[in-house]
């Protein structure tokens, strides 16, 4: 059957039909799109079978991604094929249980989809998930377009069972959020029965055990190499110029072909038109395929990859010397920034390009991203500024989330802003260091993900910091997702510590000014932690909920 | 048979409607398509695009080649100047003529308007006051706009109208038939 899939929906579709029990993720652009894809094909074929809405793929949204990363896992030991996904820089939260799981291998087929984010669309940094494979010295999987992306998920579990390794499943942005035609299969696989090992020793990371587990995976990487070298996703092409030679990782065989097919008809010649090819879509690099391209005679390799200089780097220490290996670090493609048919025509052109098409006329303003109009994060900076401005010097330390945005005009609210969860113990920080007034803002989903620990922090050295929860009800910036403590967060806040008449609730609209300004006065007057929820819905999910209820 | 669209506006506007309609039909058509979009933090009421690109041949990028476009479809005229570089040389804009002002330094909209006039092959039309007149509702306004840029597109007129019916069928006739008739005010716009 054809389908036209967002590359995300092709690595979910390609999931289901491998056979998948459970996908466990945190919503992160531009990931989000594959558990929600699942989600939503298991609640058609809920009630297209006439049961209730649970079903047989778990699919769930987790905590954070280090949750994520252990319920797959724990699903992997039991025999069944279990995704996790998330944005790249999920990956520095669930970095322990990844980097672990590939010292413990696994049982049933476990894929880890990274979803990286180059010119950084909605991402604090650039960084590329590959280098997490190679660290961990697992197999990495990067499709060069959304038929691959589904057609490598199956392949990507069945190598994950072969070789008892997890698999890194690397896309970028225009992979994850481009739609194109995709055939899938008929009959999906069925699922893995519930088979455990007698023994699971290989499970426990105890020293003895590790070290062992450890030599095996050092001595699995020929494997893997192997592999990658017979992986009928990788391919070299010799050229009828073979002393060049184009390395393309990922999508970026794909501007090389836009290159080579539109400039046949162009005026100018392209220096790479005959050289050879080696497309890469499966890691460690395929070694024998490398040598077979210098063994052809190549003496210049030009490497396109998305991302940073990762095979550009390698590479070099796999060719002769005299060799010269080109690309991000030797500026003929840009250092940072996704890739774009431009910048890698430039790159095969070498010298000055033709311009094409008009300049941007000066009048042209830039239009940033904004709270939208009625949110109540908005009204939730509304007071805070006018409470921070009574005290000379007051700061601000902000979360990732839609409430960012606080950072631009109008508000300029915020003085920090680094990762998740980071607001609550960086505000602690500050005040360790004798700061006050000293507050953080993070949303209901962020404080949950990562912001629980640092308030138990605060808590316990009675830190001098006032924690506002902007509680929304939902994961706004990718699109509403559910929260996971709605409902829940003063017993939370309680939980951990925070005196019960320390813990506020204010309604975040602009007839409440006086009251939340007044609640904010008197908490940071407290010399202690407080924690003042900031709660009203999402007006982007009340819109639909409102939809919803009028059907 | 080969376009490259860029589809521009401010997010929330809804370019990705006019992409679904436009895909349905090329896939119907048999046609090879390509469609990157914008998800995320930009779509907060920021400036958005998205490459769609058609072909009776295999497509390989993602991305649309500066100089390389043969239409600009854009829901709001500053916007569709930010893309101007991606234009061919004989290339259409087709664009809404009503600013969308939510930044407080907004040009001088006369001067927006005249630079899209610059551009040899242009259709400016008020997408809102004619999805009014047709008597649609101001969430089909888009579909003016794309029924303003179809004698562009290299797809039949007859075919976007059974992309829209397949699209919209399951909100029922009444948003059909409006948005048929806002399909039909932006075409004889244009046409």
């Amino acid at each position: 059957m054809k389908h036209l899939l967002l590359g995300d929906e092709a690595i979910a579709q390609g999931a289901i039909d491998a056979g998948l029990s459970g996908v466990y993720a945190y919503p992160g652009t531009p990931s989000t799109e594959i558990t929600e894809y699942i989600q939503l094909s298991e609640k058609r074929r809920a009630l297209s079978a006439g049961l209730e809405v649970k079903g047989k793929i778990f699919c769930q949204w987790a905590t954070n991604e280090k949750t994520a990363m252990e319920g797959a896992l724990g699903m992997s030991y039991m025999g069944k094929r279990a995704l996790v996904c998330m944005k790249h820089v999920g990956m520095n939260v669930c970095a322990d249980a990844f980097m672990n799981a590939a010292i413990t291998g696994v049982n049933g087929g476990l894929v880890v989809v990274a979803a990286d984010d180059p010119s950084m669309h909605s991402s604090q940094n650039e960084q590329d998930s590959r280098f997490y494979a190679k660290f961990a010295m697992i197999p990495c999987l990067e499709p060069s377009n959304q038929q691959e992306a589904y057609d490598m998920m199956h392949y990507a579990f069945d190598l994950s069972e072969s070789l008892r390794t997890p698999i890194l499943f690397r896309v970028t942005t225009r992979m994850a959020h481009s739609r194109a035609v995709v055939e899938t299969i008929d009959t999906p696989r069925e699922q893995n029965a519930l088979s455990v090992p007698e023994n699971t020793n290989h499970f426990i990371l105890l020293p003895a055990f590790a070290r062992k587990n450890y030599a095996e995976l050092v001595e699995a990487q020929a494997d893997f190499v192997q592999t990658s070298e017979e992986s009928q996703y990788n391919t070299y092409t010799k050229g009828t110029q073979p002393t060049k030679a184009i390395v393309t990782t990922g999508i970026a065989y794909n501007y090389l072909m836009e290159c080579l097919e539109n400039g046949a008809e162009s005026a100018y010649s392209l220096a790479f038109r005959e050289a050879s090819i080696l497309k890469v879509t499966q890691y460690p690099l395929p070694k024998a395929l490398i040598d077979q391209m210098v063994a052809d005679g190549a003496e210049e390799i030009l490497v396109m990859e998305e991302g940073q200089p990762v095979v550009e780097e390698l590479l070099r220490g796999m060719v002769p010397s005299t060799v010269s290996v080109k690309g991000r670090l030797t500026g003929d493609l840009p250092r940072m920034g996704e890739l774009t048919p431009d910048c890698v025509a430039q790159a095969l052109v070498g010298d000055q390009m033709p311009v094409h098409g008009c300049q941007i006329p000066e009048i042209v303003v830039g239009r940033p991203p904004a709270l939208c109009q009625g949110c109540g994060h908005r009204d939730m900076y509304a007071a805070l500024n006018e409470v921070a401005a009574e005290h000379e010097g007051a700061k601000i330390f902000g979360d990732i989330g839609c409430y960012t945005l606080g950072a631009l005009s109008p508000f300029h609210a915020i003085h920090a802003c680094v990762e998740m969860g980071a607001s609550i113990t960086m505000a602690k920080g500050a005040a360790d260091a004798g700061q006050f007034p000293s507050f953080a803002v993070i949303g209901d989903s962020t404080f949950t993900h990562s912001g629980m620990t640092g308030l138990l922090d605060c808590v316990n050295s009675k830190a001098n910091v006032v924690v506002l929860i902007s509680d929304n009800l939902t994961t706004g910036m990718t699109g509403g997702q559910d929260s996971a403590g709605t409902g829940r967060l003063e017993a939370i806040c309680l939980g951990l510590g925070v005196e019960p008449e320390h813990v506020r609730v204010v309604v975040p609209l602009p007839k409440h000014m006086e009251e939340i300004k007044q609640v904010l006065r008197e908490e940071v007057a407290y010399n202690g932690t407080s924690v003042v929820i900031a709660r009203r819905e999402c007006i982007q999910t009340l819109k639909r909920h409102l939809k919803q209820n009028k059907k | 048979m080969k376009r490259d669209i860029i589809l521009a506006g401010v997010g929330g506007q809804g370019i990705l409607s006019i992409a679904t309609v436009i895909g349905d039909a090329a896939l119907n058509e048999g046609l090879y398509l390509k469609q990157a979009e914008v998800h995320g933090m930009s779509q907060r009421g920021g400036d958005v695009q998205s490459n769609l690109r058609l072909s009776s041949a295999p497509i390989y990028s993602d991305l649309i080649p500066k100089g390389g476009a043969d239409i600009i479809i854009s829901l709001e005229p500053m916007e569709a100047l930010r893309y101007l570089p991606y234009l061919k040389e004989d290339g259409w804009i087709v664009t809404s003529s009503k600013p969308f002002v939510n930044i407080p330094n907004y040009p001088d909209i006369e001067e927006v308007i005249k630079h899209v006039e610059a551009i040899p092959h242009h259709v400016l039309l008020d997408v809102e006051t004619l999805a009014k007149e047709a008597g649609a509702p101001l969430q089909a306004a888009n579909m003016v706009l794309l029924g303003a840029a179809i004698p562009m597109l290299g797809i039949d007129h007859d075919k976007i109208v059974e992309g829209v019916k397949r699209i919209f069928a399951r909100k029922g006739e009444a948003i059909v038939a409006a948005n048929l008739a806002a399909i039909e005010a932006g075409y004889n716009h244009s046409h």
